[in-house]
């Protein structure tokens, strides 16, 4: 979705022009066998009963509650995960200390791990057979896995890098001299980061959250493991869908997926749009 | 989103300080912060890391091996591999036409191709798996044409290998795409006024210098193909010793309460992946160093 800068090949020499065709042919072929036609046919699936079908499906009680917890949780998750990605992106680029590099190294693990395996990580350590879930559940009588703390969690563990990754080249691009700028007028450094830094950071920050909410809504490996499958309390919308079709439950499981669907591919757009306003802003 | 490929700069914290700022408040304070990120991280990501590798070898580690040695496991890898690098090979191809294609020409529906190659990103694994149970289950649009064929797609391999496609799709174009675009075509043209053919141009000047982007993007690819779970779930149905993969074996190992096997899988399987990823990593920063 990125703006490429127009760098033509076609009045090279040699080129034959069907040459052209064929590979773009080729490309669109590709494209839509692997995405197009089957994300059509579920829309197709979904929508035969009209949209009010497809809402009273979505309202059922437990179709409601798997979309409300998967809402609320990522929702929370990518709040903190603006907060500290911004802050871990602070860190990485303004301080030097010792482990620094283990840290930037750290920020890509979760791309680089299985979802599914993020999920038994969890599992092992904060479950009830380990250390610390037994003793959380006998003193404070607090659960983490099969309950919505570990799904919070899962969600953070899988979208760490998206905020860091996003803030951390434009807080490096960032001009230091309104910063000294400001110092000299007599601004304390919270002032600075309030007035200054922030209001450069906001839509890298806003857009990282944005995209880690959008694949948050369809997580699925990590949060089958941690929060388990228990309808009305700890199942989210990608495990509901999972429970649907395995019970051959066609409405169910396609209307909430054009649900999920529609509101992930919002948001991808969404961001994309603001990105591009970004880069306009920046260009003006 | 495969921001994986960016080797972040560092940057030297030698910049003057604003100096009405108490010394010692500022070192508290980056003290402070520097703790919170740390504790953050290492809480987050590194207890985790931790908790599974002691769960892995709470038995011993000769438990964990006998676990890893059950055929079941045996015949998950390489279910696993051979999904892994078919779905490479079949990327690897159509990811560079595809990248090629987005650089190189303008065309109707440029912005369309562009923007749609995004979207497994944000498409649920679970709902990858049931587009494609709808177009080749046995009630699919697809079942009269595969059942007169005779193919199996649904609850075999070759409906994982498509679902498994679908999510790795983004990360060949992703990766290339870039790489493509600063080569430019000035070399290119150059070799074509020296006589080359489209194709040694390519294979002589072009593909060298994507190497790097081409390298990176089937890492992605492969890694990213060995940990997929919720797509091939729901499509192939993880019937064991036909369509189960490493991580449905996790998943059926978890529910029969084989702790030891489960967490020892899931050890190697993300030692694995990020084995993979962090080695290519270090390749690529030696080289250009």
């Amino acid at each position: 979705m990125t703006n490429i800068p127009l760098v033509t090949a076609q009045n090279t020499p040699r080129r034959a022009p069907w040459g052209r065709w064929g590979i773009q042919s080729a490309a669109w072929t590709y494209v839509t066998l692997m995405l197009l036609i089957p994300l059509a046919v579920i829309f197709q699936d979904g929508l035969r009963g009209g949209l009010g079908e497809l809402w009273q499906s979505v309202t059922s009680p437990i179709a409601w509650s798997a979309l409300r917890l998967t809402l609320w949780t990522s929702a929370l998750m990518a709040v903190v995960n603006a907060i500290m990605g911004t802050l871990t992106a602070f860190v990485l680029v303004r301080y030097n200390f010792p482990g620094k590099g283990l840290l930037n190294a750290i920020v890509d693990l979760p791309l680089a791990i299985p979802t599914l395996v993020t999920g038994v990580m969890l599992v092992v350590l904060y479950g009830p057979q380990s250390f610390i879930g037994a003793w959380l559940k006998d003193q404070m009588n607090w659960k983490i896995i099969f309950a919505p703390p570990g799904i919070v969690l899962a969600l953070l563990f899988v979208n760490f890098p998206f905020v860091v990754r996003a803030v951390q080249p434009v807080l490096q691009r960032l001009d230091r001299e309104s910063e000294v700028a400001a110092a000299t007028l007599g601004a304390g450094s919270v002032t600075i980061f309030w007035r200054v830094i922030l209001p450069a950071l906001w839509l890298p920050i806003a857009s990282g959250a944005l995209l880690s909410f959008a694949r948050a809504i369809g997580e699925f490996g990590a949060i089958v493991i941690v929060a388990g499958n228990i309808p009305l309390r700890s199942q989210t919308a990608a495990v509901y869908v999972f429970g649907e079709v395995e019970s051959a439950n066609r409405q169910g499981a396609s209307a909430m997926s054009i649900v999920m669907l529609s509101l992930a591919f919002t948001l991808v757009l969404f961001v994309d749009w603001l990105r591009k306003r970004g880069r306009k802003d920046s260009e003006e | 989103m495969t921001t994986l490929a960016q080797p972040t700069a560092e940057v030297n914290a030698t910049t003057p300080r604003p100096q009405n700022i108490s010394r010692s408040m500022s070192a508290w304070r980056r003290r402070l912060l520097i703790g919170i990120v740390v504790a953050y991280a290492a809480l987050l990501i590194l207890a985790p890391l931790t908790a599974l590798v002691s769960g892995a070898f709470a038995k011993g580690i000769g438990a964990s091996f006998t676990a890893l040695r059950d055929p079941a496991v045996f015949s998950a890898f390489l279910l696993t591999l051979y999904i892994a690098f078919i779905t490479v090979a079949v990327h690897a191809l159509f990811g560079t036409v595809l990248a090629w294609v987005l650089v190189r020409y303008r065309f109707r529906g440029h912005w369309l191709l562009n923007g749609v190659i995004d979207l497994p990103f944000a498409v649920s694994p679970v709902v990858v798996g049931y587009m494609l149970l709808l177009l080749f289950g046995r009630t699919g649009v697809l079942a009269p044409v595969l059942e007169a064929l005779n193919i199996k797609v649904a609850f075999a391999v070759p409906g994982m290998i498509l679902a498994t496609l679908f999510v790795t799709l983004p990360f060949m174009a992703r990766e290339v795409m870039p790489v493509l675009e600063a080569f430019g075509v000035e070399q290119e043209q150059a070799a074509a006024t020296l006589g080359a053919s489209g194709w040694q141009t390519f294979w002589m000047v072009t593909f060298p210098a994507l190497r790097w982007g081409f390298i990176y993007g089937v890492i992605l690819t492969f890694a990213r193909a060995l940990g997929e779970f919720g797509a091939v779930l729901v499509i192939g149905g993880g019937v064991q010793g036909r369509t189960e993969t490493v991580t449905l074996f996790i998943y059926r190992a978890l529910d029969e309460r084989q702790y030891v096997g489960a967490y020892s899988a899931a050890l190697v399987l993300g030692l694995l992946s990020l084995a993979l990823v962090v080695g290519t990593e270090f390749l690529r920063k030696r080289e250009n160093r």
